[in-house]
């Protein structure tokens, strides 16, 4: 589930940058690439997986817990790319109008 | 147990590299901009290396990052010293160094390749565009 949750993740976040994301300002290509990139290292972990007789996808409900958990922090650290860059330039009047 | 660290071994590297090349066509573009002012922008509409491979330390960190988010999960890393679980039992410091070996081997060999078929197509695009410039400058 993990496996299934990251890719989804990869996928929205790639068609996100394609069809929303034309000027950059909002770095879901960091985000995609983020996710793609884990979604192809635990591609490989299946295989291993198979290979020493354990099936390649876990289904249970740990996993996907932990799949949600692994989509919520590549957000928090995609969110806190954001803040940090802040292509918009909006963070730090908003912090000085604060 | 830890194959994480080898792809972030990786990432580190390409991150070095990365840094290095960002100076080099940094010097290069203000060299080329002194002596001939009107093809350095036709030589910066090419995609830079170095955001290229900013492309592959994006996939290598952030997939490392939520790969050692799984094993924190797992209890495999935690957050004191030795950090990873299988080096309070020396039994299982020779099947982690196996694991790191073969499985994040592995995951590095798919990340950089997957990276090298993405630019694969960023160069037939590339191509595509400069053999139609009409095309894609009246578009913008």
């Amino acid at each position: 589930m993990c496996l299934l949750l990251t890719a989804c993740a990869a996928i929205t976040a790639t068609l996100l940058w394609y069809f929303r994301d034309a000027d950059k300002d909002l770095r879901l290509g960091f985000l995609a690439l983020m996710y793609w990139g884990a979604a192809l290292m635990w591609t490989v972990d299946g295989f291993f997986c198979v290979a020493e007789g354990e099936p390649f996808l876990d289904l249970s409900a740990n996993d996907a817990l932990l799949g949600l958990v692994i989509v919520v922090c590549g957000l928090i650290v995609w969110l806190l790319s954001l803040l940090i860059r802040d292509p918009r330039q909006k963070v730090l009047p908003g912090i000085r109008r604060a | 147990m830890a194959c994480f660290l080898a792809p972030v071994a990786e990432a580190i590297v390409v991150s070095a590299i990365k840094k290095n090349v960002e100076h080099k066509e940094a010097a290069a573009c203000r060299q080329a901009a002194e002596d001939a002012p009107a093809e350095t922008a036709a030589a910066t509409a090419a995609i830079p290396f170095s955001r290229k491979l900013g492309w592959l330390s994006k996939m290598l960190w952030g997939g490392s990052f939520l790969l050692a988010i799984e094993h924190i999960w797992h209890g495999e890393v935690v957050p004191w010293p030795p950090f990873l679980t299988a080096m309070n039992n020396p039994a299982d410091i020779q099947p982690m160094l196996t694991e790191i070996l073969a499985v994040g081997g592995a995951m590095m060999v798919v990340v950089t390749a997957a990276w090298l078929l993405m630019l694969l197509a960023v160069k037939r695009l590339e191509n595509k565009a400069a053999q139609t410039p009409l095309a894609a400058g009246g578009e913008g």
